[in-house]
């Protein structure tokens, strides 16, 4: 492409965008309406899966340490129980800790009088990597010498995995379908700017004009559409995500949450912003001009 | 040169706009081509400027073979035909200049060529000083004398008029088709398209006569029966 041609075509996008002010404006607020409710929705599907990921993760296998072995004995055993596969994290739990954490739960000191710790276990707390493998690792750590026996609520974790995994696929359905409707409103919607502009194009093509370079300031114009409009969406997402987070730690019911701070995340949520906008700026511009080039 | 020969042209609807249409048109000639409504000189503008194909016959303009003729060479047709229309179709937002400017940027002229030619261009077609005014500042006339500057200005070897003096008054359609009879004599081939009588036979010009799909005379003077 020529220097002067990109000047120009460029130079008629941005013409092209103020010259039909309403129209654009009706796409960038259409487009931003759009993006604004994926970006949300999606936002909140990564809040609930992070929100299942850390609940998982405090899924614990528990291995008890053979009682004849003193405490010296049962902490040399972390290496091994480091070892076996799946295995995240171990924690050495004294039988005195172990009292100490029983009691509290279950209120023992009044309930149950002066609980001997001596009826308790050494243990490890094992924190593991897949949470679907629990059972299996489980059996492994069980069969590390030294260990007399080991527990996890297997049903809890799968029902753990279960819930992700009908949250993940419930959350792309529905990102998808909102997807495939917001693409259908901004393009028809950019087809509405064109079809405002049928007799300009007819008059580039009388006079010669190639579809290439009726496209150009089109594409340039989907695109400055497609980028202001990621700019305000993601302006307004960080808005409303800042409100709500703050909404939330400030409540007694719902702190219970916790929410991902939107600092940690702000750079790839721009650039699916940006990339949805232009994507769809772009696209809805070809596909709208397309029919109107048939002449 | 425009060459038809045994054209005929069959819509999709079986409607019989040609039926069986051969006439030539020389380079550097004035001719007007006349006929009443439906008698098919949309269809035969249509076909020159490569918006539909013929159904059977062949047909030439400006070298371009437009039985065989390619997507990709349509622009170029376009490029060696003006075209000026009834309504004028120009673009509204646009300044007198900018409207001429857009033409010739269209075909890949670059800014300095467009400042060198369309004064002299709009000069030609008396409206030197109303490069900076938009369309609806500008009388009928005016309008009209822009569309034909547009048309004129990549230099086309023929200029296609269809009813170029279909909005306007009858002094303006007098100064219009004079302003062609002058485009005429710098060397431009000049088909018009127009039922005015009165204003066709004003001039001394070659007539073709289209009736029901036929050319039903050719020849000087308004023959429509």
């Amino acid at each position: 492409m020529r220097r002067h041609n990109f000047t120009y075509f460029f130079h008629e996008g941005v013409v092209n965008l103020f010259s039909h002010g309403f129209m654009s404006f009706a796409a960038i607020g259409i487009t931003v309406a759009c993006l604004l409710v994926m970006g949300t929705f999606s936002l909140v599907a990564y809040n609930v899966n992070e929100q299942l990921r850390q609940l998982e993760s405090e899924n614990e296998v528990l291995a008890f340490v053979d009682e004849t072995l003193t405490e010296a004995e049962g902490r040399a055993l972390q290496p091994a129980v480091e070892a076996v596969e799946n295995v995240r994290s171990v924690r050495f739990i004294t039988r005195e800790e172990a009292c100490e954490t029983f009691e509290e739960k279950y209120e023992g000191k009044y309930a149950l009088g002066d609980l001997d710790a001596g009826i308790l276990r050494d243990r490890f707390a094992i924190k593991v990597n897949d949470i679907s493998r629990m059972e299996e690792t489980r059996n492994a750590v069980k069969k590390v010498a030294g260990i007399a026996d080991a527990r996890a609520d297997e049903n809890l974790a799968e029902g753990f995995v279960a819930l992700r995994n009908v949250a993940s696929v419930v959350c792309i359905a529905l990102i998808a379908i909102l997807l495939v409707v917001s693409i259908f409103i901004i393009s028809n919607t950019i087809k509405l700017t064109t079809f405002d502009r049928r007799d300009e194009i007819a008059i580039m093509k009388m006079v010669g004009a190639t579809n290439g370079f009726i496209r150009w300031p089109f594409v340039y114009e989907g695109f400055i559409i497609g980028l202001l409009s990621a700019g305000i969406s993601f302006g307004l997402q960080w808005l409303l995500y800042a409100t709500v987070a703050r909404s939330i730690a400030v409540s007694d019911v719902l702190r219970i949450f916790s929410v991902v701070d939107f600092v940690t995340i702000w750079k790839p949520v721009a650039l699916v912003f940006g990339g949805a906008g232009m994507l769809v700026g772009v696209g809805g511009s070809l596909t709208a001009i397309r029919k109107f080039l048939q002449v | 040169m425009i060459r038809l020969t045994d054209v005929q042209k069959e819509y999709e609807n079986g409607t019989h706009a040609l039926r069986g249409v051969t006439m030539e048109v020389n380079d550097g000639e004035f001719v007007f081509l006349v006929g009443p409504s439906g008698s098919g000189k949309s269809t035969i503008i249509k076909l020159l400027t490569g918006e539909i194909l013929p159904s059977v016959g062949r047909l030439m303009i400006n070298g371009f073979n437009l039985n065989n003729i390619s997507d990709r060479q349509i622009p170029l047709l376009r490029r060696s035909i003006g075209v000026i229309f009834q309504d004028f179709r120009l673009i509204e937002n646009k300044t007198v200049y900018e409207n001429l400017s857009f033409a010739m940027r269209a075909v890949g002229s670059s800014p300095r060529e467009a400042k060198k030619r369309i004064p002299y261009v709009l000069k030609l077609v008396g409206l030197d000083g109303k490069a900076n005014q938009f369309p609806d500042e500008l009388s009928g006339g005016e309008q009209q004398r822009v569309a034909i500057a547009r048309a004129l200005v990549n230099n086309p070897y023929t200029i296609i008029a269809d009813e170029p003096t279909g909005n306007l008054d009858p002094a303006r359609s007098l100064e219009i088709m004079m302003l062609l009879e002058r485009i005429n004599q710098l060397g431009t081939t000049v088909l018009v398209v127009t039922h005015e009588k009165d204003l066709v036979n004003k001039f001394q010009k070659r007539v073709i006569t289209l009736e029901r799909g036929v050319v039903v005379s050719d020849g000087v003077g308004y023959n429509v029966r």
